[in-house]
């Protein structure tokens, strides 16, 4: 009889072991072994192009970290998925927070993404870093407590460029011709290089809302023909600018061409003898730090080409992310996000350190413009273009080509 | 309005394989894009060692063998099936080839560029068109032109049009239709990679790129009418007009949705589209 209980015992103590096993595994390791960090980005669709940068270097980010013993003594594992569209991406961000208990979500590209993430993010009170959204009112009106911004802002894309632009004497009393994508970015970004062109005394001579899935812009091309601007403004996105750019060259027009959002991924697909211009970009491979120069190698040496700037923002992020968890000692959201209001300075591979700013969670940074080198001049299929200094100019401050106090309506709950 | 025109002829090449596809087999294909994006890839590998000229042969050719494969090994199977079984077959193609695309080729759209030689511009008055454009037109009204002689003007052109009303009859004069699908699944697909080349050096070379074509393609068909040649020819050049004329009229952002409801009057007013036929077996 004894020998039975103790057997039945046995049979239930076995079986609530292998049950435990079986059914809690993940959530035993995530609490003790690893740090979970939930990496969302779109991989199909127009913007997918980028996203295969983004993984890229968010692995390469994690598998250096962990070669270097993890942080706080626990690995970092990376959960990724394709965010697809706003919907998905939201729900994708719950079930990561929920079920599989990340201690963070990083990622994305689309702006109208980033603000259903962040919403999930708030409500959770999960930490969200946004490695590609560019719009303003996610930091504005749209901004959260539990939401950063590694990715510029679309006032310092404008505000980069606008100088560069001023100095060629391309904004005082001139018109432009600007084509947006027509989606939550190209909105937004569209409102703010009004707000620049009417404080810089420019016109609009036309803006046009062109859909994501247009892919032939030679009714418009014609139109910018005849409209004669001084300067055609390109704010499209993702692979509209890599066709925008091969069919203007094709129609042989030869306005100056500028844009507000850039990826240097579009500028070679569009290839040395169709790029032209002037654009903003937060990084590119031709920096010369040291930091930068070693990820450029790193990264080619890895992946058989150099990166680019979505490359950049996650790479940094998860750098910077895990440095704070180093630096509180801590994976809780609420002692990341106080860390960083503190303004915790990060190295962001340039000249300056970043840091982000307190009233809307906006990385204050160095930018860049570029200008398309002529075709001839290119010493290879990266190597497309020559890079400003970096803006601002080392005597000046961060802020002053983000949004103004003023320009700004971000309130943190 | 002539640009629009113009730009009728990119849907051209693809929907014209699609509509043969369909009117001789019934196969809704929804990997047509995918053919049209490998056929650009393919046209960037071919093109690195044997220049433009030698990918836009080699390239359609390829993709029509490709395509000759795919219906040997699958749509044959189908035929006779269900059409919501074949579409479910194409729809997941359409996905392997595309997933298959960014695993070769990385995600990244790949750079290609019109040859130095046929770049350039032409002037008609205040008019001005891209010389490479015009040759896309010719080789569109090449294909029709040839396509047209095949299928009106030969036997094999009879025996097709024939098994596109009645089959089960062609079959009972003792023709098989087997190598006739086989070689209509070579031209129609070898079109969507011509089509692809030929767009290449203009559009953004990315693995999604024939999903994006895809859809103005099937209204294209939708509108032309299913098994009637001229249909599609002519529906794809009013699918370019109506686009052009939106959005010189200025509303680019409404040129997507115009076609689609371009389509939707269609369909209330002539349910077969502009000059469809009446075929027993789809009714």
């Amino acid at each position: 009889m004894n020998e039975l209980v103790d057997t039945r015992r046995r049979v239930i103590v076995g079986a609530s072991a292998a049950l435990a096993a079986v059914g809690f595994p993940a959530l035993i390791r995530a609490q003790s072994d690893v740090i979970r960090i939930g990496h969302l980005t779109p991989r199909t669709g127009f913007l997918g192009p980028l996203g295969e940068y983004a993984v890229q270097a968010a692995d390469m980010a994690v598998a250096e970290l962990n070669a270097a013993g993890g942080v706080n003594g626990r690995k970092i594992e990376l959960l990724k998925e394709d965010s697809v569209n706003p919907q998905t991406a939201s729900t994708k961000a719950e079930r990561m927070i929920e079920r599989d208990k990340v201690a963070c979500i990083i990622g994305e590209i689309s702006s109208a993404s980033c603000l259903t993430i962040s919403q999930v993010a708030e409500r959770t009170r999960t930490l969200f870093i946004n490695t590609g959204g560019n719009s303003d009112e996610l930091r504005g009106k749209g901004c959260k407590k539990f939401m950063f911004h590694i990715e510029s802002q679309n006032s310092m894309y404008v505000k980069t460029c606008g100088r560069s632009l001023m100095a060629q004497g391309l904004v005082k009393g001139k018109t432009w011709f600007s084509l947006t994508a027509d989606y939550a970015f190209g909105h937004d970004l569209l409102r703010v290089s009004k707000r620049f062109m009417a404080a810089n005394g420019g016109n609009f001579s036309a803006d046009k809302l062109v859909p994501t899935d247009v892919t032939d812009f030679s009714p418009l091309l014609l139109e910018i023909r005849s409209a004669k601007p001084d300067l055609v403004i390109s704010n499209l996105a993702g692979n509209q600018i890599t066709n925008f750019l091969k069919q203007y060259s094709e129609f042989g027009l030869n306005f100056p061409v500028a844009g507000f959002g850039f990826d240097t991924a579009l500028a070679w697909a569009a290839g040395p003898t169709n790029f032209l211009g002037t654009w903003p970009v937060v990084w590119h491979h031709m920096i010369d730090t040291p930091a930068s120069k070693k990820f450029v190698a790193d990264f080619t040496k890895i992946y058989g080409r150099p990166p680019e700037n979505q490359a950049w923002g996650d790479y940094n992020a998860i750098k910077l992310t895990a440095q704070a968890m180093i630096e509180t000692k801590s994976t809780e959201s609420i002692k990341l996000v106080e860390h960083f209001e503190k303004g915790a300075k990060f190295g962001l591979m340039k000249t300056r350190e970043g840091y982000f700013r307190k009233s809307d969670h906006q990385m204050m940074h160095e930018m860049y413009t570029v200008q398309a080198l002529p075709a001839a001049e290119a010493k290879n299929k990266y190597d497309i273009f020559r890079s400003s200094a970096p803006v601002p100019a080392a005597n000046e401050s961060l802020e002053v080509i983000a949004t103004t106090a003023e320009e700004n309506e971000c309130k943190m709950a | 309005m002539l640009n629009g025109l113009l730009a009728g002829s990119y849907y051209l090449l693809i929907a014209l394989g699609l509509s043969l596809i369909f009117s001789l087999g019934g196969i809704v294909n929804l990997a047509h894009g995918a053919f049209y994006a490998i056929g650009a890839y393919l046209a960037v590998s071919i093109g690195s060692s044997l220049g433009f000229t030698g990918a836009v042969l080699l390239s359609p050719i390829v993709v029509g063998l490709l395509g000759v494969v795919v219906e040997r090994l699958l749509f044959r199977r189908f035929y006779k099936a269900d059409p919501s079984l074949s579409l479910l077959l194409t729809f997941g193609l359409a996905m392997v080839a595309e997933q298959a695309l960014r695993m070769i080729y990385g995600a990244p759209p790949l750079s290609w560029s019109i040859p130095p030689e046929l770049r350039g511009q032409v002037f008609i008055g205040d008019f001005v068109y891209p010389r490479y454009r015009l040759l896309i037109l010719a080789v569109a009204v090449t294909c029709v032109a040839a396509l047209w002689f095949l299928l009106q003007r030969t036997p094999f052109g009879r025996v097709v049009r024939a098994g596109v009303q009645n089959p089960d009859m062609v079959g009972a004069l003792g023709i098989s239709l087997e190598p006739y699908m086989g070689a209509i699944a070579f031209l129609g697909i070898g079109l969507a990679g011509l089509a692809g080349v030929m767009l290449a050096p203009i559009f953004a070379i990315h693995p999604a790129m024939g999903a994006e074509i895809i859809t103005s393609a099937f209204v294209v068909v939708v509108i032309g009418g299913l098994g009637s040649f001229w249909g599609v020819v002519l529906a794809a050049l009013v699918v370019g007009v109506t686009k052009g004329v939106v959005t010189a009229a200025g509303y680019p952002q409404y040129s997507e949705a115009a076609i689609y409801l371009l389509m939707l009057l269609v369909l209330l007013l002539r349910p077969r589209g502009l000059f469809g036929e009446r075929i027993l077996r789809f009714e």
